[in-house]
């Protein structure tokens, strides 16, 4: 039984978003969505969404045109790897506008 | 009702582990700690033991199962000895980092190279450092209620707890001791409830990466950095000490022993001079303090040191305040420095207005024959030694050696 008087701090959460921090500030390069390419942006159906089941930052929104979440996308690039249709390209960070969406 | 039996330490520490009623066991065998898990994979082949023998293919794993298990809620075991404790080192930082309720016995040995299977305290030394309490016992009856008690130790204050006790002098050696009835032990610890158990219902990230700064989680609570909740185990580390003797007067009322849990002074009362030593040397030096006592006069007792981590050192500090002379005996050192009890002593007494003369010794590296003749020879030497050069005091003197 744990001692009332011990906080026992440990390194847990509830996972989500967010939970490391906002770690889009790690990003070298930023997913760049082309929709008319993109299958349920063109379809207007909720078909594919590969990028929204394989990012593992849970970073894009599993939508008609899906959004990426540039508080905490890290720019790993899974998505555009995986889009079947090649309609996410990699950018780096510098060809934005200084310090891109995060400062 | 209670059992008395006639065994080996390494039994005693299985029957102690049976009767905390673990629920799971992950080891691998290494001698001097087999017969130990051995008699726990047998109780549990033959359903004597309700829990699970996880058969692991090394120490780094017998330890992960052990972590897996007790984060998931449930109370877990694992013993090793030598080049396996150290091969679970990495392991063992983990355990304490994700202050895991784990015990473990070590039956301590020398550490190789060159390959050694006998008796000394460098495996356990050179984990001092990893976060884990560290307990050493001096005979049978406490690996016993050392063991029983630990559990609830690791429990409460959430730092897994190593059980320190002699390779072959006692893992080995058959003694009496009284087993605690299995009720009253189910009385005294009851059953391990953890809040952050492994639930699939409410997935929690565990230990993941956690940034040099505090930081709001998704939920918005403050959650501390890896500093604070490393600032948080030295803490309570130390508040453990308090808990440990609240622990061991519990166990006391309830079985009749204990009384003595953080420094076991013998003959201390009128004591001039003071050996400090751990584990079974502590006992040994019983006989050589009768004996310079009655043969030579000379006022000597001996503290034996039990929580070697956290260290006892305003304890320490206050027992030796009255002494003229100390002297620290080991079986483990830092090398290149000096023996590791000794350094821990000094820098304890170090703040205190009385520093007592102190000597250190190495005695038993490997299991090399320390005769208590030996003892009283060189104890009784240091006793008329006061005034050596400070260099020379503070140099480690070797016992026993052929070469």
């Amino acid at each position: 039984m744990p001692d009332s008087r011990f906080k026992i701090m440990t390194s847990a959460a509830t996972s989500g978003p967010g939970d490391a921090g906002r770690t889009g500030s790690w990003r070298v390069e930023r997913p760049v969505i082309d929709y008319s390419r993109c299958t349920p942006a063109r379809t207007g159906r909720h078909a594919c969404h590969l990028c929204w089941f394989y990012c593992p930052d849970v970073a894009v929104s599993k939508t008609i045109e899906p959004q990426f979440d540039l508080d905490y996308c890290k720019g790993c690039g899974i998505c555009a790897e995986e889009c079947p249709v090649g309609a996410i390209t990699m950018v780096a960070e510098e060809t934005f506008a200084e310090g891109g969406a995060d400062e | 009702m209670s059992n008395k039996c006639i065994d080996s330490g390494n039994n005693a520490a299985a029957h102690a582990a049976r009767l905390a009623g673990v629920e799971v066991v992950a080891a691998y065998p290494i001698t001097p700690q087999t017969p130990l898990t051995e008699k726990l994979s047998e109780w549990v082949a033959s359903g004597e033991m309700d829990a699970e023998y996880v058969a692991v293919e090394s120490e780094h794993s017998a330890l992960g199962v052990c972590i897996g298990a007790a984060s998931a809620g449930v109370r877990a075991f694992t013993a090793t000895s030598a080049n396996g404790l150290l091969y679970m080192s990495e392991q063992l930082h983990w355990a304490a980092g994700a202050r895991l309720p784990l015990v473990m016995c070590v039956v301590n040995r020398g550490v190789g190279a060159p390959w050694s299977v006998w008796n000394d305290h460098q495996d356990a030394m050179s984990q001092r450092d990893t976060g884990w309490i560290q307990l050493f016992v001096k005979d049978h009856q406490e690996i016993v209620d050392v063991t029983i008690k630990a559990f609830r130790l690791a429990e409460a204050v959430h730092i897994p707890v190593m059980v320190n006790y002699d390779g072959y002098y006692l893992s080995h050696t058959y003694m009496p001791f009284e087993l605690p009835d299995a009720e009253a032990v189910r009385a005294f610890l009851p059953p391990y409830v953890y809040k952050h158990a492994l639930d699939p219902q409410r997935p929690e990230n565990l230990n993941s990466v956690t940034l040099p700064d505090a930081r709001r989680d998704a939920g918005g609570v403050l959650r501390g950095g890896y500093m604070d909740i490393r600032h948080n185990l030295q803490q309570e580390m130390h508040q453990a000490l308090a808990v440990w003797e609240e622990i061991d007067a519990d166990y006391r009322q309830r079985f009749g022993r204990g009384g003595a849990p953080v420094l076991e002074a013998y003959r201390l009362e009128d004591a001039e001079f003071v050996v400090v030593a751990m584990g079974t040397l502590a006992n040994q030096f019983r006989d050589v303090v009768d004996r310079l006592r009655q043969e030579d006069g000379i006022r000597v007792g001996v503290l034996a040191v039990q929580v070697y981590r956290p260290f006892p050192a305003r304890q320490l500090a206050e027992a030796l305040q009255a002494a003229r002379g100390v002297m620290v005996f080991e079986k483990g050192l830092s090398y290149g420095h000096q023996g590791a009890l000794f350094a821990d002593v000094k820098s304890a007494l170090y703040p205190w207005p009385a520093r007592p003369v102190l000597r250190n010794f190495i005695v038993g590296i490997g299991g090399r024959e320390i005769p208590t003749n030996e003892l009283c020879r060189n104890l009784k030497q240091a006793c008329g030694q006061d005034e050596l050069p400070p260099e020379v005091a503070d140099t480690p003197n070797w016992i026993g050696l052929q070469l």
